[in-house]
């Protein structure tokens, strides 16, 4: 199956002229200008005001938890502990780890301090995630988001039979996406290929040990001890709360770089590129989803991910108001702007699983060759 | 002296059982969730509400701050590092308290207008009651010394008197027995801040001697022009043997330091109140400067570091930008530097260097 997009441009061809390219960079570096000159009480508010919201949900889906023996009272703390962890993990901790606030001077909002909901580190989650994957999106064998060293996402990364289980290794790291994300800075697939030795993890090892203890402890044992012998209900609540998030993380961050129609890179494609080139690569190798505002929300605004992907360190909250100015951009220079449904971008998601959870259609034809 | 590190600095105080609830207000910890139902509530920042704004005179605002349960108290002189958001942005200043030692709960700061001045006048213009601000610990080692000296005299101009005040206050209110003399340079008696409360004082105390200089009125006070030696024997005759505090723009330090030579520095203590003119000392335009966090190399201008690393866009914190409260204090992984303040000169690798008061004399790799 070929879509649109890969028939305009195959084999990740530059359609523009080195002048063209250097222009549609330009613009987009005059975007990125006008909202650094822009930034100020608005953006402020807004975060502070998510924070508030995040913080009210939490008390208040911690409180319902702890009477949980009542349904009523399990089921709109869950949903709103569900919540809290969403936004702390989404529109908060991705977006000011990112950087996006630190022109504030605020130490609560700082990016270097910030620490987050989740299983994994900020520290190395910052490594990993905002110099690894931002500065090499998409580069099959740099960019370790392409499946997280358990998945094959491209054609570009050869198939082998262990990728037979691909649906199988997508729906457990949905499940369990926190640790997957806290074990991502170990580059564990290196440990088992022997290119990588455990003693040099030690640290990494000792963080995300750290932290999944505290994480541990506050939402399996200390929360659910206050609930005295009603425990099970807070420890349910607080289980089906981390689901529900890590399962809406994989999503959105799944539709970010693989419905069909974005790009892989490889190195070579890459080496010294200009500032217009990895534009152009970024939006490439991204997609967005359309939706609601609360849905964006939710989302962390990496509904935008075309629009963050141009412009990590820009407060997400003003990706909305740029994307149609990049639109109409890419549409000028004909550069495909990948956009569609939840529905539509994760069903194609699941079908790219599937479908390279399988050889290649021309690495079969040469398996079957060689059989013959 | 251990300064602070940032306006928030954490100095928490003992509360027993806070491990556990950290742990349970785990990842954002407690004050994450305090500061959102009062923002002085907070247990490891120290921030003040202000109870009162009062406009002392035309172009500067006294205002009356009770801070949180963060706050340790200051001693007479001492500076604290004021935060307040500007159009989303924080910034920080520093001002010395002009209230007693041993106030209680309350803290008062003059803020003077200056022309450019974003914080100044943001404060002058907005500050009213219930507004929060950011709050440092007390620092610095201008302060009035224990025990009290038999001897004093104070100098000071504009805004510095804000310090002598708090010293003034202090001995008044311990019944200080001494001779105390005060010297004030102000433009004109309309722009003389705490003309008022000053003149009582030497009124009640018969121990207290003012005397003001206006500069841009000759003749109205006691003396007359910018400070000179000659003013010192009609101020304080014995001020050879008094504990002298002086506080002001540089020139005015300046000028004193030129007399207190030969053997009296000692008694001479003197905090500056503007930043110091920073003269390139290397070429400007040679050599280089690399951010090595940011991963950036600029050109030498000539100017700060911290000027520069703005210029560059790299994220440098800073406050009080004249080198005394060490927010931009960073690390110099090589290259020469040097002091404007001290004319110290770094040259060792992996100094901590004040990036607002030094400039390169060298090319410079900083961890930031």
């Amino acid at each position: 199956m070929s879509t649109m997009t890969e028939n305009q441009i195959p084999e990740n061809q530059i359609p523009l002229t080195p002048e063209q390219i250097e222009s549609f960079g330009e613009e987009l570096d005059a975007i990125r200008q006008r909202v650094l000159a822009d930034r100020g009480e608005r953006d402020a508010n807004y975060i502070r005001k998510v924070i508030r919201a995040q913080r009210g949900l939490e008390v208040a889906g911690r409180g319902l938890l702890w009477a949980g023996v009542f349904p009523p009272a399990w089921i709109a703390g869950t949903a709103a502990l569900s919540l809290s962890k969403i936004l702390d993990n989404m529109e908060i901790g991705h977006n000011v780890m990112h950087g996006q606030y630190d022109w504030m001077n605020d130490p609560a909002l700082s990016g270097k301090q910030f620490e987050w909901d989740n299983a994994c580190p900020a520290d190395q989650w910052r490594h990993s995630h905002n110099y690894m994957h931002h500065t090499h999106t998409n580069i099959v064998g740099k960019d370790r988001d392409i499946g997280y060293g358990v998945l094959r996402m491209s054609e570009d990364q050869r198939w082998k039979p262990y990728y037979l289980g691909n649906p199988v290794y997508a729906t457990l790291l949905a499940l369990f996406f926190q640790y997957g994300v806290a074990l991502h800075d170990l580059e564990v697939e290196r440990l088992t290929s022997g290119e990588a030795k455990l003693a040099e993890k030690r640290t990494l090892l000792g963080g995300i040990w750290r932290k999944v203890r505290r994480q541990t402890l506050k939402d399996y044992v200390i929360f659910p001890a206050l609930s005295g012998p009603f425990f099970l209900f807070p420890l349910a609540g607080n289980a089906t709360a981390n689901l529900v998030r890590n399962v809406w993380s994989f999503t959105i961050i799944f539709c970010g770089h693989f419905p069909e129609g974005t790009h892989e890179f490889t190195e070579e494609e890459t080496e010294n590129e200009s500032r217009g080139q990895w534009y152009y690569r970024q939006l490439l190798g991204s997609a967005n989803l359309s939706g609601s505002r609360p849905f964006h929300i939710l989302a962390g605004n990496l509904s935008f991910q075309i629009e963050h992907h141009l412009f990590p360190d820009l407060p997400a909250n003003r990706y909305a108001e740029i994307s149609t100015e990049v639109r109409e951009i890419c549409e000028r220079y004909g550069i495909p702007y990948n956009v569609g449904p939840l529905g539509k971008q994760f069903g194609s998601v699941v079908r790219k699983i599937c479908r390279l959870s399988l050889p290649d259609r021309k690495g079969r034809g040469e398996l079957l060759a060689r059989s013959a | 002296m251990s300064p602070p590190t940032t306006a928030a600095a954490p100095s928490r105080r003992a509360i027993p059982g806070l491990g556990l609830l950290d742990l349970i207000a785990g990842p954002h910890g407690i004050d994450g969730y305090l500061g959102q139902i009062s923002p002085t509530m907070v247990t490891g920042e120290c921030r003040a509400e202000v109870v009162a704004a009062r406009h002392g005179t035309e172009d500067s605002v006294t205002l009356t701050l009770r801070p949180n349960r963060v706050w340790q108290g200051a001693r007479a002189g001492q500076f604290v590092q004021v935060s307040v958001e500007i159009d989303g942005v924080r910034h920080t200043r520093c001002y010395s308290p002009a209230s007693p030692e041993g106030s209680g709960r309350e803290l008062e700061i003059t803020i003077k207008r200056h022309p450019d001045g974003l914080v100044s006048n943001f404060l002058a213009d907005h500050a009213q009651p219930g507004m929060v601000i950011g709050l440092s610990q007390a620092d610095g080692d201008f302060h009035l010394p224990d025990p009290r000296p038999d001897s004093i005299l104070l100098i000071g101009a504009g805004s510095g008197i804000t310090p002598l005040m708090a010293i003034l206050r202090t001995l008044s209110a311990e019944g200080h027995g001494g001779r105390i003399a005060l010297i004030q340079y102000a433009p004109d008696p309309d722009r003389t801040i705490y003309r008022q409360e000053l003149d009582r004082l030497a009124a009640e105390n018969p121990n207290f001697k003012l005397s003001r200089s206006y500069t841009r009125a000759p003749g109205a006070g006691e003396l007359d022009g910018h400070f000179s030696p000659a003013h010192l024997p009609q101020a304080e005759p014995s001020f050879a043997t008094a504990e002298t505090f002086a506080c002001g723009p540089p020139a005015l330090l300046d000028a004193v330091r030129g007399t207190w030579a030969n053997g009296l520095e000692r008694r001479l203590h003197v905090e500056s109140f503007a930043a110091p003119s920073l003269l390139p000392v290397g070429e400007p335009g040679t050599g280089s400067i690399r951010f090595a966090g940011s991963n950036l190399e600029v050109e030498n201008t000539g100017a700060s570091i911290l000027e520069q690393a703005e210029q560059a866009g790299v994220p440098a914190q800073s406050g009080c930008r004249m080198g005394i409260c060490h927010t931009c204090t960073c690390r110099k992984l090589s290259g020469t530097v040097k002091n404007l303040l001290t004319e110290e000169v770094s040259a060792a690798p992996d100094e901590e260097i004040q990036l607002c008061v030094s400039a390169p004399l060298s090319d410079l790799v900083i961890d930031l």
